[in-house]
């Protein structure tokens, strides 16, 4: 089972955090632009762009969006790779020689995702950095501006709770996908259509369970 | 020795299996033909506990399934082996890590064991240098004995084939059913193969069972299956224009010594 596990934490985890760390930096970018460009009234301090996107990112951005992104990514793959074994007779294969396929498949890609808060730390980490690179070097506001408004009104909470909620869509984005990949029927067509209806259904899923956290923890 | 008693399996108002009996011997390769929809693919499910049957038992060497415990079942997995239709290798394996999975995941054999056992089974299966490839580097011929070694590495005492020719040209076919058929006798296991390819019957149905509509409509072996005068049977053997031609031209042969 540990080789399994290392696999799945590479193929899942490692293996996002490319697209990962692109995406959260040109956001984080955007952010602090789109900021700064609506603020025209110079009684705000220039401050509010990194407080902004400090709390798009963490509050958001990196939590809920990068999970819609990843159930692009990992859950099609998951999906895909699971309805494949499924068509091609693999996971019969399995249970024949005695092996409980559900566990073996699913069990794995379960843990390597308790590791997903380490993904979304980093795209926070980064999303931020992309919106100072594009504050400070685009003109928008000064470093220290910048460094004085990352700090402002920080409540330790606020990460508490993108943590809590980033590893409850790190279970729905391991299970809901390899449910519609283990239990598909049919062909390679099939296989297909079993990965767009899981990353609608991971998806509608993540959107729901964001509602309901943030109004039981921030409201 | 796989004896099945009265067995009866029901998909809603589809009764697929209608009181089935028969006995597989040990060190025999027995097949299970007839048409499709006959029920030759949940009999082979049922047989192998994919399926639960509504009524009858089947008994492993005496061993009643339906009475056994769970650990009991789960024992008697590791004593199956099964080639399926479409080999259900795992793609992202190596044929070395394909043959040795059942190994790794029910015995504790070190990884230089399991490399030699793989090596031995692979040799026998006459696949040498094939360890480091993937499946899809392989033919549909290798990737059923390849799929053969996996189901015999752990010494089954049971051998399930679904269809083992299907997609085979003829000469691969023949040496696909040696190969069974020699293992069988070499390792003492009672085979069980669900075909309806002739030439597999003609050449290894040591004991063959015949199912029409999910009842067994006859059963014997390859030679009796040639003189038997039941008309499902016959109809089903001499399906095909090549057979029809070869009866033809025989019975042709038989009323020319008859006149004579």
């Amino acid at each position: 089972m540990k080789p399994l596990i290392f696999k799945e934490i590479d193929d899942l985890i490692v293996g996002s955090l490319g697209i990962v760390a692109f995406i959260s930096f040109f956001i984080g970018g955007v952010v602090a632009i789109q900021t700064a460009l609506n603020l025209t009234n110079p009684l705000i301090p220039k401050s509010l762009i990194a407080f902004a996107t400090r709390q798009s990112v963490i509050l958001e951005f990196s939590p809920t969006f990068i999970s819609i992104i990843m159930a692009g990514r990992a859950g099609s793959y998951i999906t895909s790779s699971i309805g494949t074994m499924r068509v091609t007779e693999q996971i019969d294969a399995l249970e024949v020689m005695g092996v409980n396929a559900l566990n073996y498949l699913v069990f794995p890609k379960i843990i390597a995702f308790i590791l997903y808060p380490f993904v979304i730390s980093i795209s926070m980490f980064l999303g931020i950095l992309g919106g100072m690179m594009a504050g400070v070097y685009g003109g928008f506001i000064g470093m220290e501006e910048f460094i004085q408004g990352i700090r402002t009104d920080f409540i330790p909470f606020h990460v508490f709770y993108a943590f809590l909620k980033t590893f409850v869509f790190g279970f729905i984005l391991a299970t809901i996908p390899s449910f519609h990949g283990f239990y598909m029927k049919g062909g390679a067509l099939e296989v297909g259509k079993a990965s767009t209806t899981s990353f609608v259904w991971t998806s509608v899923v993540i959107i729901l369970v964001n509602y309901i956290i943030t109004q039981l923890l921030l409201s | 020795m796989i004896e099945v008693n009265n067995i009866e399996k029901s998909f809603g108002d589809a009764h697929v299996l209608k009181g089935i009996s028969t006995v597989f011997e040990t060190g025999k390769t027995n097949l299970i033909i007839g048409r499709s929809g006959s029920g030759k693919t949940v009999m082979l499910k049922t047989l192998l506990g994919i399926h639960t049957p509504e009524k009858g038992t089947i008994s492993f060497d005496g061993r009643v399934y339906s009475e056994m415990t769970p650990d009991e079942k789960r024992k008697l997995r590791t004593e199956v082996g099964m080639v399926f239709q479409g080999s259900a290798l795992f793609d992202s394996m190596t044929v070395e890590d394909n043959v040795g999975f059942p190994l790794k995941m029910f015995t504790s054999k070190r990884s230089r064991e399991v490399r030699e056992r793989v090596n031995v089974v692979l040799d026998r299966v006459n696949l040498k240098d094939a360890n480091k490839k993937f499946p899809a580097e392989l033919s549909g011929g290798m990737q059923k004995r390849v799929a053969i070694a996996r189901a015999i590495v752990n010494n089954p005492k049971y051998l399930f084939c679904d269809e083992p020719n299907s997609g085979l040209d003829p000469e691969t076919s023949i040496v696909i059913d040696e190969l069974i058929q020699e293992i069988t006798k070499e390792y003492d296991i009672t085979t069980v193969i669900n075909t309806h390819d002739m030439n597999s019957v003609l050449q290894i149905g040591e004991k063959i069972v015949f199912l029409k509509n999910g009842i067994k409509e006859w059963e014997g072996n390859n030679e009796q299956i040639l003189e038997t005068r039941n008309k499902s049977i016959v109809e089903f053997v001499y399906s095909s224009d090549l057979f029809k031609k070869v009866r033809e031209s025989l019975l042709a042969e038989e009323n020319e010594e008859d006149n004579k």
